[in-house]
């Protein structure tokens, strides 16, 4: 178990995610330790489906109902998993805000933007009602949304994907949280509003000392926004690390073929190499590693014993029996 | 799985589908305060006059920044929304004036693939039951072989087939996205529509789906619409790209001449900043600068004078339309000559 630093903000430790479904047990997230420091920012990145929104969602137990989470979510001395509801319903929002994966789950399809955010500002400011429409304004202006003043009584359906991102990014950011849970916040947006948008992300981090989890599948983006990073598969994390350690010398072979995939360069017609196969099924039990199916470094002991979560480098953990054969070779080519 | 992304041989010169002068405005909100102000009904000019061929088996790419229209292009494509001006054939036929069987007809032919899987699946039927649903309301298959061409439209997308059990909100949200891609596929389309289809999935399931578009445009033939804020990714899979700015096509041509020469101002500072995938450079990017385009008050002239670095007085009236203006290609830019443009300075 990881020690926690006695500075986190968040602390995850040990957190399972099962869900009950007429199929069986599937368990989403399986032992996943996380911890963010007042001003830091940590990305997540990881395949499809290997549990990165659920695990934001469970630190603030905005799950379905056939969900059972287990672990601890350590939140200024306190763990949110044992937190009574109205207790815990006054951290969200305030404390620790959220930006959803998908806007339109998450925007209230029949309340304007205008007064989405207007919401966000009276449970969490002392604003006045003008104050609040200058706030308002302000933050829709702030992410990039032109003519905000008129699009304060515009409805989620009458702004475009990007605008729902950006209107969403706006609430969450309305009650000035400590920590912004971020799931994929610019995947809708074009380079130039997607620079703005993390610009202003990082501002808030470094300049009020808010905290930052960045989930993301872009590789670029990290590089460009993240202290740390945590890479998942199959419901854990199988490395961490500062993220130029981790993208330069990766210790984990998903995590160094994840690298492998991208595209370098911008040139026509390059070849991608996606990692053949598929992830391994969450509703069975895993024997060993769960990459070993599609490892090109796979070993016998892979497919039978699970590798440690074990420090492979100062700050740096990976949970890969071929972690020192990866080191052996220079980084990624 | 060839594990490459390539453009597939070259495609024939015909037109599928032409796409002519589409406007489509929405009308504004009002607020009270806009009410009691007395401030006039104002609307959003969403599309002001599209124009764009769309050829037999190719891709075209559309790019444009966030809110320039792309989806409310689409969604007048296949009929979700009606434009105000503006006419589409498809195969001849004038799209817009179809009834009835030729309308259905049309609807299958022409899928689309949402930008936002969540709002476009229904919540209530399993994945296997809406795919099958799809397969048997227009014929595809029946009895007992919908079951298993439910199976291999899950493998084509890279779920697993117990997926076919699960309800939308079970899966993850590239899962989702992958649900979407595979009903559109279920009628066997001769064009699909796609919305951001990969723009919520890793580069390596990215890699996948992308692969599976162009297997089946070599294959069937496929017409592919691809919508993407990813430049990269558009020259990688497009044959040829339309340029969207406020509510209009700006430049459109074969991708790689258009990549290598772009003409329009717009389309220069675009490519511009594409980002180097390099962590260790931290650029700071930035492709246009100046006051945010706005379509609620479109500016006169050029839509794109107000940022753009080489703008002159006529720019600031008179609206350029898209021709080829000497060039190979058509760009709607005064400015733009047959050859070299006038340098974009960064
Ligand atoms: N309510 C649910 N019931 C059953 N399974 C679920 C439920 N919600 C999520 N899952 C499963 O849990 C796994 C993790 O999902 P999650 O949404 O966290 O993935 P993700 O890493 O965010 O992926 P993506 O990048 O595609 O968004 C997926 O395999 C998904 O199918
Ligand atoms: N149903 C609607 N009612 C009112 N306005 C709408 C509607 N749909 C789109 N709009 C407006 O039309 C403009 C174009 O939106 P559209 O969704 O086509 O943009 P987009 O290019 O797809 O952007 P994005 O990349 O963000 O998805 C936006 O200003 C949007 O607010
Ligand atoms: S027409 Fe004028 S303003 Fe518009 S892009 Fe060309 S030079 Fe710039
Ligand atoms: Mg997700
Ligand atoms: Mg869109």
């Amino acid at each position: 178990m990881m020690a926690a630093p006695s500075s986190a903000l968040l602390d995850v430790r040990d957190l399972h995610v099962r869900f009950a479904t007429a199929r069986g047990e599937v368990r989403a997230v399986d032992g996943v330790n996380l911890s963010v420091a007042p001003g830091e920012t940590l990305g997540l990145v990881g395949e499809s489906g290997s549990g990165k929104s659920v695990t934001l969602r469970a630190i603030l137990r905005l799950l379905r109902a056939n969900a059972a989470i287990t672990g601890e979510v350590r939140w200024q001395g306190e763990n949110l998993l044992a937190l009574p509801e109205k207790r815990l319903r006054d951290i969200r929002g305030k404390d620790i805000a959220v930006i959803f994966q998908e806007p339109m789950s998450a925007l209230n399809p029949v309340i304007s933007i205008g007064r989405q955010i207007d919401e966000s500002l009276v449970a969490h400011t002392a604003l006045d009602a003008a104050g609040r429409r200058r706030r308002a304004i302000e933050l829709l202006d702030l992410v990039g949304i032109a003519s905000p003043e008129q699009r304060l009584a515009g409805f989620p359906h009458e702004f475009s994907g990007g605008m729902r991102q950006r209107a969403m990014i706006a609430i969450a950011l309305a009650a000035e949280p400590k920590l912004l849970l971020a799931d994929e916040p610019t995947t809708a947006l074009d380079v130039t509003i997607q620079d703005q948008i993390l610009k202003l992300l990082l501002r808030l981090n470094r300049e009020l000392g808010m905290g930052l989890i960045l989930v993301t599948h872009d590789l670029g983006v990290v590089a460009e926004t993240c202290d740390r990073v945590s890479v998942m598969y199959a419901g854990r994390v199988v490395e961490s690390g500062p993220v130029d350690r981790v993208f330069t010398a990766p210790r984990h072979a998903y995590t160094d073929a994840l690298l492998r995939s991208m595209p370098h360069g911008g040139a026509a017609r390059a070849p991608l190499r996606p990692i053949p196969g598929q992830p391994p099924r969450l509703d069975r039990a895993i024997a060993g590693c769960p990459f070993a199916p599609r490892c090109a470094l796979v070993e016998d002991r892979c497919t039978v014993e699970a590798p440690p979560f074990a420090v492979v480098a100062p700050d740096q953990r990976a949970a890969c029996w071929a972690s020192d054969r990866l080191a052996a070779r220079e980084g990624v080519a | 799985m060839s594990g490459t992304i390539l453009k597939s041989g070259p495609v024939a010169d015909a037109p599928i589908m032409t796409v002519d002068g589409l406007v489509k405005t929405f009308p504004l909100g009002r607020s009270l305060a806009d009410v009691l102000g007395g401030r006039p009904v104002r609307a959003v000019q969403a599309l002001s006059g599209v124009s764009l061929t769309v050829r037999k088996g190719e891709t075209l790419g559309v790019v444009g920044e966030s809110g320039c229209g792309k989806s409310t292009l689409a969604r007048c494509l296949v009929r979700l929304h009606e434009p105000d001006a503006g006419a589409v054939r498809f195969e001849g036929a004038d799209v817009l004036g179809l009834q009835g069987y030729a309308r259905r007809a049309y609807n299958r032919s022409v899928q689309m693939v949402f930008q936002d899987p969540y709002g476009s699946l229904n919540p209530r039927l399993s994945v296997g039951d809406a795919l099958a649903e799809a397969l048997t309301v227009h014929r595809i298959v029946e009895g007992g072989a919908v079951r298993e061409r439910v199976g291999e439209l899950l493998d084509l997308v890279h779920l697993p087939r117990d997926a076919a059990d699960r309800y939308p909100h079970e899966f993850s949200g590239g899962q989702r996205q992958r649900v979407g891609i595979a009903r559109a596929l279920a009628v066997e389309p001769s064009v699909i529509i796609a919305d951001e289809p990969v723009s919520a999935l890793d580069v390596s399931v990215q890699a996948q789906v992308v692969n599976l578009f162009l297997e089946l445009q070599e294959r069937l033939g496929l017409t592919l619409i691809f919508i993407t804020h990813d430049l990269r990714l558009v020259r990688h899979i497009s044959h040829r790209i339309a340029v969207m700015y406020l509510g209009k096509v700006v430049e459109t041509g074969d991708t790689e001449a258009v990549f290598t020469a772009p003409r329009h101002p717009y389309t220069r500072a675009l490519i511009a900043a594409v980002p180097q995938v390099d962590p260790h450079q931290r650029s700071a990017r930035e492709a246009v600068r100046g006051e945010l385009p706005s379509p609620i008050a479109p500016p006169p002239g050029c839509p794109f004078h107000p940022r753009c670095p080489i703008a002159e007085p006529q720019c600031r009236t008179v609206v350029p339309a898209l021709v080829p203006r000497g060039g190979p290609w058509p760009v709607a830019c005064h400015l733009a000559g047959p050859a070299d443009a006038p340098e974009f300075i960064a």
